[in-house]
């Protein structure tokens, strides 16, 4: 099977400052993926080169076998991105900003979906509000919904729950583990190591943009006296660079 | 082509919901620009046989208007996008750099026609204006939205803050437009400013499109053709250059 993520001597080069150094990985349809490293360890850069938001120095990536760069049509189609940052168009609705995310994709007549994706993220009731009067948990739930609208099989989440309450946290939970077992391939940037714990079955950590760790999550909390994420993920920061690849 | 169409629709929709801002207060201002100088300058000669100064000014006036709001809407639509942040739902999309590039310029022109037209409309209870050649002044109108968005579009990659695309707004377009003829006919200069404006594409622009109305010009709007043509094709190699590129927009 393709996977649904391969990435390959992946390198980011910003001037002097080598953002990602010759990362490999590859994860598998199906997965619940997380992606985890400290501020700057290189996790949006990585995301940011899948996504094509921006350019690899050296190596490839794909998606679901495209590659990002030359074949970039298809490995959009097929990725769905929950960027980090809070951001929204002022000008439009909720309902307005799915149906043009649609478009975008080349999709109409699509409100079907996007009404079951407000009722799965609680925003029925939200949908023709303008973006500006929404709470930031709302906001965060749109960004999720507009990476949801053209059904990709692999969906990326950069720090999803940053910023949201338990309940909330709990709700997004659900769906996302509710599109995993439906067959969607889940990257997950997080802080929050319990939830990489609970929801992720492989763990890749990032140091000053080299994959210094990548193995299951069950292998990893083997490593750890305690069993938590936290206490392997502090000692990995406390080592060398391991080889990975 | 759904893709394009969503973004086109969309850009078209973003200055329609303030429109008192993107096409009224345009109005307005060029409205005022005719009311004073007509006025002031009711007895100067006619510039063209049978053509008074106010009505020779609704052409260039038009232009102007056409020329600084088609600018306006795609400088100001992807810098407001940049410096928020949300441009990232364009760029994440299959969208191609032909698509990106049409949609924000036929949104553009669609602007900066709305607000010429109205403009002309509005002129049109005040003064007779002939239409000579249509033609012309379709054609005229069109390739110069075109690189006013084009030169819109180039600003609004290159700037990474409003007060940047400020500069783009008050230290070139303004000037270019103002020095290109619209109130007067260059052939009234003295040498070299004569001489100087020639190297102003602007000129071209809103020469040709006068042609259309009065089928005077100050060139021959062959070479006008010629030269905004030219200008025309060049932006769009420099900018889908940029945006393949992905100088300032995918880092």
């Amino acid at each position: 099977m393709i996977p649904a993520i391969e990435i390959r001597g992946a390198e980011k080069r910003f001037d002097h400052l080598l953002a990602l150094n010759s990362v490999n990985l590859t994860i598998e349809q199906g997965e619940f993926f997380a992606l985890l490293g400290p501020n700057g360890a290189g996790k949006t850069t990585l995301i940011n080169l899948l996504s094509g938001l921006s350019r690899p120095s050296a190596g490839y990536l794909r998606v679901m076998g495209h590659d990002v760069v030359h074949d970039y049509k298809e490995a959009r189609r097929n990725l769905g991105v929950v960027p980090q940052e809070l951001v929204f168009d002022p000008f439009f609705s909720v309902r307005e900003t799915l149906r043009i995310q649609s478009g975008y994709f080349g999709i109409q007549h699509n409100d079907d979906w996007i009404d079951e994706i407000l009722s799965n993220l609680q925003l029925s009731d939200k949908a023709e509000s303008n973006m500006r009067t929404l709470s930031g948990g709302m906001k965060r739930r749109v960004l999720i919904a507009q990476a949801l609208v053209h059904r990709p099989p692999v969906i990326v989440l950069d720090e999803p729950t940053a910023g949201v309450d338990v309940e909330l946290r709990q709700t997004l939970w659900r769906f996302i583990k509710r599109l995993n077992q439906d067959g969607h391939t889940i990257l997950l940037t997080t802080h929050y190591l319990e939830e990489a714990e609970t929801l992720c079955n492989r763990i890749a950590i990032l140091k000053k943009g080299n994959l210094i760790k990548l193995d299951t999550t069950a292998n990893l909390l083997k490593d750890s006296a305690s069993g938590s994420l936290e206490e392997v993920f502090v000692s990995i920061m406390q080592e060398g660079v391991e080889s990975t690849s | 082509m759904i893709g394009f169409r969503t973004l086109l629709i969309k850009e078209i929709m973003r200055f329609w919901k303030v429109s008192f801002q993107t096409i009224l207060a345009p109005l307005v201002s060029t409205l005022l620009y005719l009311v004073v100088f007509a006025h002031v300058l009711s007895t100067h000669a006619d510039i063209y046989p049978g053509v008074s100064y106010g009505v020779f000014l609704i052409p260039g006036l038009m232009m102007m208007a056409m020329l600084q709001n088609s600018f306006a809407n795609s400088s100001s639509s992807l810098i407001q996008s940049k410096v928020t942040g949300n441009l990232v739902f364009v760029l994440l999309t299959p969208l191609s750099e032909l698509e990106f590039y049409w949609a924000y310029v036929v949104a553009a022109m669609v602007r900066g026609m709305i607000v010429g037209t109205v403009v002309l409309f509005t002129a049109l209870f005040f003064f007779k204006l002939p239409f000579e050649n249509p033609g012309w002044i379709l054609l005229f109108g069109c390739l110069s939205t075109i690189i006013a968005s084009t030169l819109g579009i180039i600003a609004g990659i290159a700037a990474e803050k409003f007060d940047q695309m400020a500069a783009w707004q008050n230290f070139i377009i303004l000037p270019l437009t103002f020095l290109s003829g619209a109130f007067y006919s260059i052939s009234s200069l003295a040498s070299p400013w004569d001489m100087i404006s020639r190297f102003n594409p602007f000129l071209y622009m809103i020469d040709g499109f006068r042609y259309g109305f009065f089928s005077h010009s100050d060139v021959s709007p062959w070479l006008s053709l010629f030269i905004v043509g030219s200008v025309c094709v060049i932006l769009l190699w420099v900018t889908l250059s940029i945006l393949k590129s992905g100088w300032r927009l995918r880092g």
